[in-house]
């Protein structure tokens, strides 16, 4: 119905900008009987009108534009000459569509009774029978269309046993649902489809955005300033400006918002012409044509998606004859679904093929050098699928012209990264493979981290940021070291490679006692980025820079800060070539036994006053404090807001047996746990440390929620069941 | 009034730089400005001094002095911004002083001569010709030549 819907809201407006159109031609043609152009002009729109209408099944609105068809068929041929009585029958006739489109725009249906068709069509019948001359005797010709008083007689027969009720359920009917056409007008103003929309330039809105943008970097400064202010009346007022600022620039990103459904709907010819070609079956499904982004985004994500939907096809959905040997069904399954998750968006395509084998995929790679072999025996399934999006890499035996040209998937990555997105495949073999685009909803603004060095200040955009890490003292001697001639950091038992911003920017880096480094990621490269000094996370306007400086790969714009002045915004994937990060990326490195005695990496917490128990850590992907007061309820669970969403928070305390001590103070400290795509945040009292330990488990202690306990920094120490304790609270997570 | 030929403007926007007096055509000028605080670029082009905010706009900055091979200025002396618009994009020049906005055929020079062929080649390939004038000799600067310096830095490297 949504596709309908979308459809008759279109034809709507379309159309009633036709009628207007269509009075002033048909009232110049009155003065300009013989103008061709007009009557072509006039013809095409009751032509389109009826098409449309014809397609939309709109019955009384395709015979009454047919027979004024027919008419203006004749005035253009010159078979008829403009007569009063033609232009009068012509005007009527556009006042009655014009009547049933608004029908149509409050039901669903041209079924309206309060419109009278029928004395309008007989009319312009006449006119035609009579060879475009008015007849003889008083016709009903001049008989007044009346919407308010329907004469139940004159209703076409078809529609007068059958009052039909609304059926559409579209969204376009604005105010009161459905009114009685016949009603006398109740003083309450409705506003048509056509009115309650504009047609605006991009350009202008494009210019809006960059205004929009001026003005939030305006009230940051202003913002800056009052903070040292004690003028009471400039606060208060800055707060407005800041609260409006932020409105309008939400308001105006919305105006710049464009459905998904715009690519969507080119996808069902692709997908049909594709499986031609390829000679499979497929059964297209597409859900969330709604989902809303900015149309740069949009524009941006087009070519990947589109090529995402032939590799499913070609790579993924096999011929009909092998599915019927595999028992599935001879027509393969496609599925694109668009949602907004947690501010993105994200879109999903999933297909019921073969799905991806990680042995082939391992030796593929192998055989074309895309990773070495004892590398690959190191990566687990989900790394080695990983492996699709490496350049130069195609599975494709054959070369078709669809894909597997090897610059596919490597491709599609490098472009959605570009946007600040991210792409990601769960794949089963044999059922299918799912791969899943995020994409952040504008690119104008983003969040970014700022950082300072040399005394200038450069930001990192948030979609390339992992953690902050902070080595000082003995750590930095222990951790850091030469490897192979590059500076690496031992990070929680892998080498992250480590790059000095100073030296990225051409100057020398500072020796000190403390390092701050910014673990930054692209692609599936980590590195480390030495900063001097680390500002705080903000949004910025991302901001061209000049082609004077376009070759430079390590940044991706320039920005106005708070103060005014420029800052650039770094391009973490650029940076990363720049450097050469690449050539010694040791991604699973294992140098000197730093994984020896399968050492775990744990996040030691504090429950229930005093007691200590510890997560494993890579089950944390985040640590966050929120003050006591952002705990909402919703149903019967805990919930904060966190990152446009919802966070649900389970105490681990009660969880696993303990009583809960946890946020008594003024912030509650909770640990954020990803499971999949969701999130669950684990309420608890404080966090200790992060420690590396060869685990030794003991039942001792075990319970539900808990595992066993271990000897974790010389203090038993319960080791969670994260599992568990999500389950049991029930949390839909 | 004539209708200008090719690279012959009506009046010029004039500006020194070292001992050179340069013109560019008005019509490709924006604004001139005073010395504006500049965000440095690390591992630009020499000749790109900075960013500059203009009313929001990012503009980058490009020293005529480094562009045209002549010795930097003098320690203190601060440069102007002339701000033109060059192939869609508004770029700074920064040059030392400003001159006034004059039209050459009041003074006698009626049309673009090209430059004589003993000027350096720096200077050369971003001027269009001469507008000899009674007291000096006006270089009619070539603004997009002017800030087409290339991406890609130097192997002396870019400003620190």
């Amino acid at each position: 119905m949504d596709d309908d819907a979308e459809i008759i809201a279109e034809f709507l407006v379309e159309s009633h900008e036709n009628l207007d159109q269509l009075d002033r031609d048909l009232v110049e043609l009155e003065q300009h009987p013989g103008s061709r152009e007009l009557l072509s002009s006039i013809f095409r729109t009751i032509h389109t009108i009826k098409g449309t209408s014809g397609f939309l099944a709109f019955g009384r609105l395709e015979r009454l534009t047919h027979v004024g068809e027919t008419l203006l068929s004749k005035l253009r041929d010159g078979e008829y000459a403009m007569t009063p009585d033609i232009a009068e029958a012509l005007l009527r006739m556009v006042d009655t569509v014009r009547a049933l489109l608004e029908g149509i725009e409050r039901s669903g249906n041209d079924k309206d009774p309060g419109v009278d068709v029928a004395p309008v069509q007989a009319a312009i019948e006449l006119l035609l029978k009579n060879g475009g001359q008015p007849p003889a005797v008083e016709a009903p010709a001049t008989e007044v269309v009346d919407t308010s008083t329907p004469s139940p007689d004159a209703t076409e027969p078809v529609d007068a046993s059958t009052p039909q009720p609304p059926a559409w359920d579209g969204v376009e009917r604005r105010g009161v649902q459905a009114p009685d056409p016949a009603e006398p007008w109740d003083g309450v103003e409705r506003r048509s489809v056509a009115e309650a929309t504009v047609r605006v330039d991009v350009e202008l809105l494009d210019n809006l955005v960059q205004l929009v943008g001026e003005l939030v970097l305006t009230r940051n400064q202003i913002l800056q300033r009052t903070d040292t202010h004690e003028d009471v009346e400039l606060i208060r007022a800055s707060q407005r400006l800041d609260l409006v600022a932020s409105e309008l620039q939400e308001s105006v990103m919305k105006t710049r918002m464009q459905p998904i459904g715009q690519v969507w709907s080119k996808m069902p010819r692709i997908v049909r012409d594709l499986a031609h070609q390829l000679g499979r079956e497929v059964d297209l499904t597409m859900e969330g044509h709604e989902t809303e982004m900015d149309r740069s985004v949009l524009e941006a994500v087009k070519d990947p998606l589109t090529h995402l939907v032939r590799n499913s096809m070609d790579h993924g959905i096999e011929r009909p004859e092998d599915r019927e040997r595999a028992g599935k069904p001879r027509t393969g399954r496609l599925l694109l679904r668009a949602y907004h998750e947690s501010g993105q968006v994200v879109v999903e395509i999933t297909d019921d093929g073969k799905g991806i084998d990680p042995e082939r995929i391992g030796a593929i790679a192998v055989q074309r050098g895309v990773v070495a072999r004892e590398q690959l025996a190191r990566m687990d399934t989900k790394e080695i699928i990983g492996l699709i999006f490496r350049p130069g890499f195609s599975t494709a035996t054959e070369v078709s012209n669809i894909s597997g040209r090897g610059v596919g998937m490597d491709v599609v990555r490098t472009n959605i990264e570009r946007i600040g997105g991210s792409v990601d495949v769960v794949s089963e073999v044999g059922k299918g493979t799912t791969t899943r685009v995020r994409i952040p909803l504008t690119l104008a603004i983003i969040p970014a981290l700022v950082v300072g060095e040399g005394g200038e200040r450069y930001a990192i955009p948030q979609a390339n940021l992992v953690e902050l890490v902070r080595i000082e003292g003995e750590e930095l001697r222990r951790q850091v070291e030469r490897f192979a001639g590059a500076p690496v950091l031992r990070l929680r038992g892998r080498l992250l490679p480590l790059v000095s911003l100073a030296e990225a920017l051409g100057g020398t880096a500072e020796e000190g006692d403390a390092l701050t480094v910014v673990v930054v990621q692209s692609d599936d490269l980590t590195f480390g980025l030495c900063v001097s000094e680390v500002h705080d996370t903000q949004e910025i306007v991302v901001k061209p820079i000049g082609r004077q400086l376009k070759g430079l790969a390590m940044y991706a714009g320039a920005t106005i800060m708070g103060d005014g002045r420029v800052a650039l915004i770094l391009d973490v994937p650029g940076m990363a070539q720049m450097q050469g990060v690449g050539a010694i990326a040791p991604e699973n490195v294992e140098t000197r036994g730093v994984l020896e005695g399968d050492r775990t990496a744990l996040l030691v917490i504090e429950v229930a006053d005093g007691r200590r128990a510890a997560l494993p850590l890579d089950a944390v992907a985040r640590l966050e404090e929120f003050p006591r007061e952002r705990i909402e309820r919703s149903g019967g669970a805990e919930v904060v807001q966190y990152r446009d969403g919802i966070l649900p928070l389970v105490r681990l305390a009660p969880a696993i047996g303990l009583t809960d001590t946890a946020g008594r103070g003024e912030q509650v400290a909770v640990v954020v746990h990803e499971i999949e795509d969701r999130a669950v945040g684990i309420v608890i009292d404080r966090v200790l440390d992060v420690v590396e330990e060869t685990v030794v488990l003991s039942e001792v202690g075990r319970r539900t929620g808990v595992t066993g306990s271990a000897v974790v920094q010389d203090r038993v120490t319960d080791l969670v069941d994260l599992e568990a304790v999500v389950a049991r609270m029930g949390v839909v997570a | 009034m004539t209708a200008p030929t090719l690279g012959v403007a009506e009046q010029y926007c004039t500006f020194w730089v070292d001992d050179l007096y340069f013109g560019v055509a008005v019509a490709e000028v924006q604004e001139v400005l005073r010395h504006q605080p500049m965000t440095p670029v690390p591992r630009a082009n020499e000749a790109v001094r900075g960013l500059i905010n203009l009313r929001g706009q990012i503009v980058t900055a490009v020293d005529l002095r480094v562009r045209l091979g002549l010795p930097p200025r003098p320690e203190g002396a601060l440069p102007m911004n002339v701000i033109v618009r060059s192939r869609g994009e508004v770029v700074s020049l920064l040059v030392d002083d400003i001159g006034d906005v004059i039209d050459p055929r009041d003074q006698g020079s009626l049309e673009l001569e090209p430059a004589p062929s003993n000027m350096p080649a720096d200077v050369q390939d971003v001027v269009l010709g001469v507008r000899p004038l009674p007291d000096a000799i006006l270089l009619v600067l070539d603004a997009d030549r002017a800030v087409d310096v290339s991406a890609v830095p130097d192997t002396s490297g870019g400003n620190p």
